[in-house]
């Protein structure tokens, strides 16, 4: 097996080393009641070019970008990786290297992770990025928990406009601990009532997506300005970074907290995961901050290099008194970010981000002129939401048929908003396609 | 004079994304703009965030330059303790990449995604099977929030049953995860002596072990690298109070298709993808850590939950008892198309022998340096073996400069400085895919670097001197820390 | 690490099991850590240390020592109410390292119970104490 490398020989000569007779003689002292009884019933193993034949199968029962013309966000976003990327992200020595606990032989990874922490923070407007956390989810929830450890308060107020599987894993974090949390709702015109906060006390932080779950655009300032002035801090979140290219950063319309999801940095959709929680926050915070920092030093000759620092906050330090449990995150993903943001420049981003407006908004207009109106009337950046009526069901099925996925229901996370359909179009969609999409649905 | 593996490389020097770069350059083909412009309200915009603008020969000559500047498995051994830095076979990156896996988007409807279904489904059956527990959840995105998941478990299960109890037994072995995933659950943490052969005691937890603690976190084979033997009798003990056992799986690649999890007691285990099963780490991630539990556990298990009917697959979150999610989605697929792949590729006989092999390289190893390092347990180990610096302590030389110097050899340092109940533990776990003569050249460096240390220790302090940096400044990065450029 | 001998530790303060020193004058308690600490906790990074007017009884812990690989809990050797706190440790923590007893100095209290005094060890029963630990 090519990659177990001993031969048998070797094995004796091991074996007489170790003082053992055989291989199973090394596990005696596994107690017999211990052990199987039975040989592992799995699969016998495939060839290299058996298994290549079974993936090609699944992958080939799955319907993906190539073959269909997806018009699906919610928080998973399909959007053009370059070549670059993709060949980049095959060297061996970013995606077998370790956790660059020994710099000296991790400048790679760490320079490669400093400039992601740097180009993150820079597009969130605030001072200090880490690592990466798992995904946007986790994200949030662990900028809940510490905005509570910064004000040493135990309640929360979140969105009912923030991705609802974002709300779901927040009260999964918090359902064990003291801390609650509570949902405040939307407005008419797709953003959030900030009459939700009046009457609120002791509250630790309020939480707004933006864009939101129906790709509204928040008043951040509103929020920051009144969350500061109840003593709570501003976590503002989003699925889709790229509206950063062109919208005014959280960081400078007040947020002490940024979270969310870099999936669109880069990072292939692959099923919802793995994805890139980025998580950003001022100085002042650092030292409450979850997750893995780079720091930026110099060695005896002077020369630059970098460290992990500040470990001090984490597990394999501080234990059960640890900013979080967090030890593996995305890094991979986090350099994945770091070298899109490298290829796109400033001008690259600005110019991709006004197209995702460009489009959608011409899908937006075209669908509002053939009978399909917009629900909410809030300025959006790629996605929006439809008002099409209990009887587009059956249509969106149709249109299944014809390799066109339009739209996301919103009936199973909002009641209320049954024969909704959240819209997203990347700069992925020509014009062609949403003709093609608007003629369909009107058919 | 014999050369090592150790030599400089290719290093050349590369600056900050930021230092580099021309306003208006670009390195990414824009889509064409076949749609109108449209006009933004100044009061949402901006300029944009302050990148730099560099072409793609600037990106592609940044990045190939910084990867050279790293060590990987794909360079050389990585004898790191409890992390199983095994080979990341490629066909795995192969299929993680293939456009039907990349391209599909999370919400898809049910019948347009059975064949990524197909395969979640499949690969929790086989995470089952090898770990010989009822049912499992693919879902969280590492190891720790695998082990936050199992404490969520179990205090699902105990607030069930009426107390919710407060503290939770763990040993003194434990990696610093267990408690801190503790804690997040609430849950006070009661550190359990291993005994003197470093193994846990009966004895030690019945005397702990009440009605107020949920349960215990294991780690076995332990972080000594010893099998808990006693795990039966202790499980027997929790379980007799009405607690639980949760066993930290990340050292699974000494028991693959020899010992059965449910059989010794354990009631809830997380996996590590990246560790067990050669995916690669990244550089840190992303990883993937399972959850597997036994059926009293099942209803608790994070929604939503793949299961299969006449051949289709579905996802339901139609389990009232289910501590909710963990993940926006369903966690790191491209990280179980690996997984998946690994296990499809090696099959039943060649798990095992991986195991065994892992074992056999780990005693090998132990059995060549055990003269020149002090090794606190001399007996069999398994996957994994820690020896200390206690014989050099007379030179006034530290493990960490001995590790630091195993660099300048071309080897990357084993894990240090851990378990904490050795004092200057040297933790190494060479796995089964180093060959006898990557291990051989691995044990002459060591015993190379101990000579060393007697003779002339000025090589190991000012070590490593081969790499792209010296020791760097630590204590300088977290006093004035500097974390953005 | 340095061997006792090596170490300083003055007179004119009283000591704690935990390693902290406490000098009284002007009616406060001076607070702050021995050489022999500083030694083991090594190079220094950062102190976290409460705010002026809070108040802890004997034994709380009143905030946090750290150097790169440990964080040390630094415990009230009286009980007392914070009325200084040496501000230029933030920027500066290594002071800790170059001198415990003077400009290392962590916080002033107002001690609460004049009593809790007689439970401080005086110079030679902390060497005493010391000792033993090696």
């Amino acid at each position: 097996m090519r990659y177990l490398p001993h031969t048998d020989e070797e094995i004796s000569e091991m074996l007489k080393v170790a003082g053992a007779d055989s291989l199973e003689d090394l596990f005696t002292q596994i107690p017999k009641e211990c052990c199987r009884r039975l040989r592992l019933a799995l699969p016998e193993a495939k060839t290299e070019w058996e298994l290549n034949a079974h993936m090609d199968r699944l992958a080939g029962r799955t319907a993906s970008a190539a073959q269909w013309k997806n018009y699906m966000g919610a928080g998973s976003y399909e959007h053009y990786i370059p070549a670059v990327l993709s060949y980049l992200m095959g060297r061996g020595e970013f995606v077998t290297s370790y956790t660059p606990y020994q710099p000296e032989i991790s400048q790679g990874t760490l320079q490669g992770i400093y400039e992601y922490q740097t180009l993150a923070a820079r597009l969130l407007g605030l001072e200090v990025a880490n690592a990466s956390m798992y995904d946007g989810a986790s994200a949030l929830a662990e900028a809940l928990l510490m905005a509570c450890r910064i004000t040493r308060k135990n309640r929360v107020l979140i969105s009912r406009a923030i991705h609802p599987h974002f709300r779901q894993v927040a009260h999964t974090y918090f359902a064990p601990t003291e801390h609650e949390t509570e949902e405040f709702p939307f407005l008419e015109n797709g953003t959030t009532d900030i009459a939700g906060l009046s009457g609120k006390s002791d509250l630790a932080a309020v939480a707004i997506q933006s864009p939101n779950f129906f790709g509204c655009i928040e008043n951040l300032k509103a929020f920051a300005d009144k969350a500061h002035e109840m003593g709570a801090l501003l976590i503002t979140t989003f699925t889709e970074p790229l509206a950063y290219g062109l919208l005014k950063s959280p960081g400078s319309l007040g947020a002490d907290i940024a979270c969310g999801e870099g999936q669109s940095l880069g990072i292939p959709q692959s099923f919802g995961g793995p994805g890139l929680g980025m998580f950003a926050t001022k100085m002042a915070y650092v030292r409450n901050m979850p997750g893995r920092l780079i720091g930026k030093t110099a060695d005896p000759d002077g020369k630059r290099g970098f460290v992990l620092t500040l470990s001090t906050r984490e597990q394999h330090i501080r234990r059960e008194k640890a900013t979080s449990n967090i030890c593996t995150n995305n890094s991979l993903c986090a350099l994945s970010a770091a070298m899109y943001m490298a290829v796109l420049g400033k001008t690259g981003l600005r110019a991709l981000s006004q197209l995702n407006i460009d489009k959608s908004a011409y899908l937006r207009d075209r669908l509002s002129q053939k009978g399909f109106p917009q629900a909410f009337t809030a300025p959006n950046f790629n996605e929006f939401t439809v008002k099409a009526g209990p009887e587009f069901e059956k249509k969106r099925r149709s249109l299944m048929d014809k390799g066109i996925i339009a739209g996301v229901p919103l009936s199973t996370y909002y009641p209320e908003l049954s024969g909704h359909y959240l819209f997203c179009v990347t700069e992925t969609k020509t014009k062609e396609d949403l003709e093609t999409l608007v003629s369909e649905m009107t058919s | 004079m014999k050369e090592t593996i150790g030599t400089t490389g290719l290093i050349l020097n590369e600056p900050l994304l930021w230092e580099k770069g021309c306003n208006g350059r670009i390195g990414y083909s824009l889509p064409r703009q076949d749609v109108p412009s449209q006009p933004l309200n100044a009061e949402w915009v901006c300029d944009g965030p302050d990148f730099p603008d560099l072409s793609e020969v600037d990106v592609v000559r940044h990045y190939t330059r910084l990867s050279q500047w790293n060590y990987g498995v794909d360079s050389g051994m990585y004898p790191l303790g409890s992390c199983t830095m095994k080979y990341n076979p490629k066909t795995n990156e192969r299929q993680a990449a293939l456009p039907g896996f990349t391209g599909a988007h999370p919400l898809l409807p049910e019948d347009l995604c059975q064949g990524t279904l197909e395969l979640l489904y499949d690969l929790q059956q086989y995470l089952a099977e090898i770990t010989g527990m009822d049912a499992v959840s693919l879902q969280p995105a590492a190891g720790a929030q695998g082990e936050f998941t199992g404490m969520l478990l179990i205090h699902a299960f105990h607030k069930s049953k009426g107390n919710p109890r407060s503290k939770i037994l763990v040993p003194d072995t434990a990696h610093g995860t267990n408690p801190a995933s503790a804690a997040l659950c609430g849950y006070r943490s009661v550190a359990v002596k291993s005994g003197a052969e470093g193994v846990l005691t009966p004895e030690t937890v019945a005397q702990l072990m009440d009605e107020e603690t949920a349960g215990i976190m294991i780690t076995n084979p332990n972080t000594l690298g010893l099998f808990e033997r006693h795990v039966k009798e202790i499980a027997a003990i929790v379980h007799g109070k009405g607690g639980l056992v949760y066993c930290d799986g990340a050292n699974m690649n000494a028991l693959m298709g020899i010992v059965d999890m449910a059989a010794i007691g354990i009631d809830v285990l997380h996996l590590n993808l990246h560790k067990t099963f050669s995916t690669p780490h990244g550089g840190g991630g992303p990883g993937c850590g399972p959850v597997c539990v036994r059926e009293h556990l099942e209803p608790f298990l994070p929604n939503p939950r793949i299961s299969q009917k006449n051949g289709k697959f579905s996802l339901s979150e139609g389990f009232p008892e289910s501590i909710g999610r963990l993940h926006a989605f369903f966690g790191n697929v491209g990280v179980m198309i690996k997984a998946f792949s690994y296990i499809l590729s090696m099959g039943p006989d060649h798990l095992k022998k991986a195991s065994q092999l892992a074992v056999l390289n780990a005693n090998y190893v132990k059995e060549k340096l055990k003269d020149l390092f002090y090794l606190p347990h001399d007996v069999w180990c398994m996957h994994e073996c820690v020896f200390s610096d206690k014989h050099q302590v007379a030179y006034h030389v530290t493990t960490l400069d001995m590790v630091k110097r195993l660099m300048d050899y071309g080897f990357h340092p084993p894990t240090i400085y851990f378990p904490l109940v050795v004092s200057g533990a040297i933790m190494i776990e060479p796995t089964e895919t180093e060959s006898k003569e990557n291990l051989d050249a691995f044990i002459e460096a060591m015993r190379a670097i101990a000579k060393e240390a007697k003779e002339n220790p000025g090589l190991l302090k000012s070590a490593p001197t081969r790499c792209k940096v010296k020791r760097l400044d630590e204590v300088a990065a977290a006093r004035r820390p500097c974390l953005t450029g | 690490m340095k061997s006792i001998e090596e170490l300083t530790f003055p007179e004119d303060r009283l000591y704690a099991t935990d390693h902290e020193w406490a000098r009284f004058e002007n009616g406060g308690a001076k607070i702050g850590i021995s050489d022999y600490a500083q030694d083991q906790l090594g190079d220094i990074v950062y102190v976290e240390l409460p705010s002026a007017g809070k108040a802890f009884k004997k034994g709380e812990v009143f905030g946090t020592v750290e150097s790169v690989k440990a964080v040390s809990e630094l415990y009230m050797p009286i009980g007392g109410e914070v009325t200084a706190v040496n501000e230029t440790l933030a920027d500066s923590p290594e002071r800790v390292n170059q001198s415990p007893y003077e400009d290392g100095w962590m916080i002033v209290v107002k001690p609460l119970d004049p009593t809790e005094k007689e439970g401080l060890m005086t110079l030679p029963a902390y060497l005493e104490m010391l000792k033993g630990l090696a």
